[in-house]
């Protein structure tokens, strides 16, 4: 039971770095998305959205970015560079 | 107020003096953790928040609504996506020792000197603007307060004052920008410093910001109230410009030289970036939070349209709360200065390595290893690049006159940085980018930036004439800058950027795909991209005959000293000898080349070692030459093999030869001796018995007869014997003189028979007669002699009690046959190959010299037929073939 446990244990940290690894490559294209969103609003001064509207919106996503890279780095800043798990992102993956 | 304003604003240079020699000293004795730490290098790239974007965030929040956002939004998107893009360059950066973008950009297509310096001008034409636009902040911040306590002066005292901050900057960064030479050392002082203005800024911004929300709004809801009530609108122009300052300023923060600076010289750890990654967010998030509600404020307090662009200084001092403008006058201080600071030190590194080394090296032909202090040219050179850097800032605001023009500078700029972006992403992601694709892609995009925004930008009739703005160049309606190819209605910069990147990008991409890389850009180009799997060859240098001594001498005078030793004695070490001197291999050649890129780039380092190592550069010529060599000593490996294989055929034959001649000469000596052998026995009884006849008185006639009959059989004999001999010795020789007539086979046996005239006793001879009936062609009496031979042989020889001879004739395939066939007990196995030998005789039984059936076969090799041994018949068997021609 142990030695089947340990494998399990390391493979799933592995995993669970190579999903962060994924995550913080999407969250750029994300961030952009809601980033740029604002440009596609209703302009002038009858549009539904006012000025502070948006600020919180602009200010809320970021807000939020920020947390999740935050997070991802934590997961992704911690191993030594050059390490196995490090260095098998090529360019292909 | 003035006076302590002048008085607060030297205490605080005085204190970042101080901070920056501190941090240097400690830096020096290898103390201070806290200096490489990730919060220090996060709070160095803040130096992408300028003057510009410390006052005029609030002034273009006023005119623009939320326009600024998008400025910070930018650079928010590429650190978020640090995993992508900038872990790649910083990556690179560290493993090449990169120093400068225009390094970057060089290293990676093949260390090519005229993209470096073409990368340079850009960026000096970039950021020159740039710098008198942070003294011009400087200058008008401070006339703010000028103003203010002395009414009536003019702006001729406050111009002054950009001359005295840009000699003080100059000083500054002269100081503790060229301490040390090798880039990879970071600049601990003046990245110190930065830091701390990084916190003065944010600090002195969200100070005046707390002051506005709960002062004089009166709190958060108020706050946002005044907002939705203020005239400031979201923006004033379209969507399209907020996607497209996004875009630049995201470009900006990657290709900027002061942020490549900050970013990818003087990282000290890779980590540094992850937590960079949502810590300079927050940082920009925090400048940014508190501009909306200052423009609102300022908009309240100065309705008829003051300046917004000093409303962070202006709220305050129109409050009365004169301490909190200073403080912020100093916030503002600090973002100019530290943004001059890292420019001045990024482009006078890049100035230096790419313009003014290569020219002074070309200059100076002189042996490196004996010529002056290079380390000192080295320093002097980026002092004055420095200088003249801030100079040029100087007087381009001067020259200018500041004012709107210089304001909108900040965008173009950012666009015209941009532009490095396909060359710089290109290259490290898609190894076919080359030289050539670099080149004409970054000149595209400069001109074309240049052309529809950058020089339309003074007005009509400034760089660019009316006419051309109005009707396009040459009076081409197509080719008006505002317009390029008909596309109205874009904002300007928009336009620009649509236009510049993609013909950018486009020239970059095609030329790379039909132009063909030489050996050093695509070798520089592995490594860029797969940096992941090889972080560490730069180049190859496939001789090492430098002088070690030499490099030694010139290395000190690059690095200092001591870091030279240490560098030349860790090799040594590393080769397992003891010293300073190790051999120069090419693997050392390299590291040493690595290490002083570091110092003067990797185009100057690599041709500081080419000089003295004798190559200028490995160029195709050189690869060529290697490959030649390598043909060449394949082509004579190839020759020596085929060589040694005659050698060892010629051996084989001459071993063979050999042989035969050995067995030549037993067969000589054999045949001598039997020679003399079968001449001697006749001889002998020839002279016993002439003797006999000579001295004996008494004989009678009967004897006397039978010992001349016996003396005149004997040389019967040796007659015979010599015939013979003379009969093989011509017909071996093959001078024998055929005498071509026709015949029948029948006829000739008959005559054979007759001939040997045998008793039914001593040979019974069985043929069919009527079975020999063919003709032949051939020399009739030699056919009959053998067939003569064959016969009298069965005679002698046949072991039998009614010894028979079988003859057979028949005829096959133009070939007759005729066997000879005996009912004897034939010839033993291993006799068979050697009866047609000379002297060879099957048994004793017969007195014969062995030449018969020599005979027999020359003269049918000489007829053009064969005789051979036919054995597994019941008694001695010979074939005899002959062709009927």
């Amino acid at each position: 039971m142990d030695d089947k446990r340990l494998p399990s244990f390391l493979e799933r940290s592995s995993y669970r770095r190579r999903r962060a690894r994924d995550a913080s490559r999407l969250l750029p294209v994300v961030c952009l998305f809601l980033f740029a969103y604002p440009g596609l609003w209703e302009l002038g001064e009858t549009g539904g959205i006012v000025l502070s509207d948006a600020l919180i919106f602009l200010f809320a996503v970021w807000l939020v970015a920020i947390a999740v890279a935050a997070v991802l780095s934590r997961l992704l800043g911690e191993p030594v560079v050059g390490d196995s798990d490090f260095s098998d992102m090529k360019s292909g993956e | 107020m003035l006076n302590s304003l002048i008085a607060v604003s030297l205490a605080y240079v005085a204190a970042l003096f101080l901070v920056a020699f501190y941090a240097e000293r400690l830096a020096a004795r290898g103390r201070g953790a806290w200096l490489r730490s990730p919060i220090v290098y996060t709070l160095s790239l803040s130096v992408y928040c300028t003057a510009w974007t410390f006052y005029g965030a609030v002034g273009s929040a006023a005119r623009a609504g939320l326009e600024f956002l998008a400025i910070y939004m930018g650079p928010t998107l590429v650190l978020v996506g640090w995993w992508w893009v900038l872990r790649k360059i910083v990556r690179i950066g560290r493993s090449q020792k990169i120093t400068s973008i225009a390094d970057l950009i060089s290293s990676r297509y093949g260390k090519s000197n005229s993209i470096a310096v073409i990368v340079t001008i850009m960026a000096v034409i970039g950021t020159t603007p740039y710098i008198a636009l942070q003294l011009q902040s400087v200058t008008l911040s401070f006339n703010t307060f000028l103003v203010e306590s002395r009414p009536g002066s003019d702006l001729y005292d406050a111009q002054s004052t950009a001359f005295w901050v840009a000699l003080g900057l100059a000083f500054f960064t002269i100081l503790f920008g060229t301490r040390n030479l090798d880039a990879n050392e970071r600049h601990h002082g003046v990245v110190t410093a930065i830091a701390l203005e990084a916190v003065v800024k944010l600090v002195a911004l969200i100070a005046v910001g707390v002051f506005v929300v709960w002062q004089v709004m009166g709190g958060v809801t108020e706050t946002f109230a005044a907002i939705d009530a203020s005239e400031i609108h979201m923006w004033n122009r379209d969507g399209g410009r907020w996607t497209g300052i996004l875009f630049v300023s995201a470009a900006a923060f990657i290709a900027l030289p002061r942020m490549f600076q900050v970013m990818v010289v003087e990282i000290d750890d890779e980590k540094h970036l992850a937590t960079a990654s949502w810590a300079f967010p927050t940082y920009v998030m925090l400048m940014s939070l508190f501009v909306v509600p200052i423009a609102v404020a300022g908009l309240q307090v100065f309705p008829d349209g003051a300046n917004p662009d000093l409303f962070v200084l202006t709220v305050p001092l129109a409050h009365g709360w004169d301490g909190l403008a200073m403080f912020a006058f100093i916030g503002g201080f600090s973002a100019a200065t530290s943004m001059v600071i890292v420019a001045a030190i990024a482009l006078s590194t890049m100035v230096s390595n790419h313009v003014v080394m290569p020219i002074w090296l070309k200059w100076s032909s002189r042996d490196l290893s004996v010529a002056g202090d290079v380390r000192q040219i080295v320093l002097f050179s980026r002092r004055i690049s420095i200088a003249g850097i801030l100079a040029l800032g100087y007087f381009y605001l001067q020259l200018t006159g500041g004012g709107a023009a210089l304001a909108a500078i900040g965008l173009i700029s950012f666009a015209g940085v941009a532009q490095f972006l396909p060359a710089m992403i290109g290259g490290i992601f898609w190894r076919a980018a080359n030289r050539h694709g670099a080149l004409f892609g970054l000149l595209t995009g400069f001109v074309v930036w240049a052309y529809t925004l950058f020089l339309p930008s003074f007005g009509p009739d400034a760089l660019i004439s009316k006419e051309i703005l109005e009707q396009g160049l040459f009076g081409l309606s197509w080719l008006r800058p505002n317009a390029l190819f008909g596309i109205n209605g874009l904002d300007s910069l928009v336009h620009a950027l649509v236009w510049s990147i993609s013909l950018n990008t486009l020239v970059f991409v095609i030329v790379s795909l039909v132009t063909f890389p030489n050996p050093m850009e695509r070798l520089q180009g592995a490594q860029f991209v797969n940096v992941y799997d090889h972080s560490v060859e730069a180049s190859s240098w496939s001789k090492g005959r430098a002088e070690t001594e030499d490099l030694l001498l010139m290395s000190q005078r690059i690095v200092g000293a001591n870091e030279a030793q240490k560098i030349f004695r860790a090799e040594a070490e590393r080769q397992g000898m003891v010293g300073y001197l190790p051999d120069t291999t090419p693997g050392f050649i390299q590291r040493l080349e690595r290490e002083l890129a570091g110092s003067v780039g990797a185009a100057t380092a690599h041709a500081m070692i080419a000089q003295i190592v004798g190559r200028s550069s490995v160029s195709v010529d050189d690869l060529m030459r290697v490959a030649d060599e390598t043909a060449q000593i394949m082509e004579y490996s190839s020759q020596l093999e085929a060589k040694s294989d005659e050698l060892a055929k010629s051996a084989r034959q001459l071993t063979e030869a050999n042989e035969k001649l050995t067995n030549m000469s037993v067969q000589k000596d054999a045949f001598l001796s039997q020679i003399s052998h079968e001449l001697r026995t006749p001889m002998t009884s020839i002279r016993a018995f002439s003797e006999i006849l000579e001295n004996e008185g008494e004989l009678n006639d009967q004897d006397r007869a039978k010992y001349a009959g016996i003396i005149h059989g004997e040389t019967l004999r040796l007659t015979r014997l010599l015939d013979d001999l003379l009969d093989l010795s011509v017909l071996e020789n093959g001078q024998v003189k055929l005498n071509i007539t026709h015949g029948n086979i029948a006829d000739i046996i008959d005559h054979a028979i007759s001939a040997t005239h045998f008793s039914k006793d001593q040979l019974e001879i069985a043929r069919n007669r009527s079975d020999e009936d063919f003709d032949v062609t051939a020399d009739i009496d030699r056919l009959s002699q053998v067939v003569i031979n064959l016969i009298t042989n069965a005679a002698k020889y046949c072991e039998n009690d009614a010894p028979r001879l079988d003859i057979s004739v028949r005829s096959e395939n133009d070939l007759l046959t005729l066997d000879f066939i005996d009912n004897g007990k034939g010839v033993p196995n291993t006799l068979q190959d050697e009866i047609f030998e000379k002297f060879s005789r099957a048994s004793d039984r017969a007195a014969g010299a062995g030449l018969g059936l020599a005979i027999c076969r020359e003269v049918m090799t000489n007829l053009g037929g064969h005789i051979t041994y036919l054995p597994g018949q019941t008694g001695a068997g010979f074939r005899v073939t002959l062709p009927v021609s």
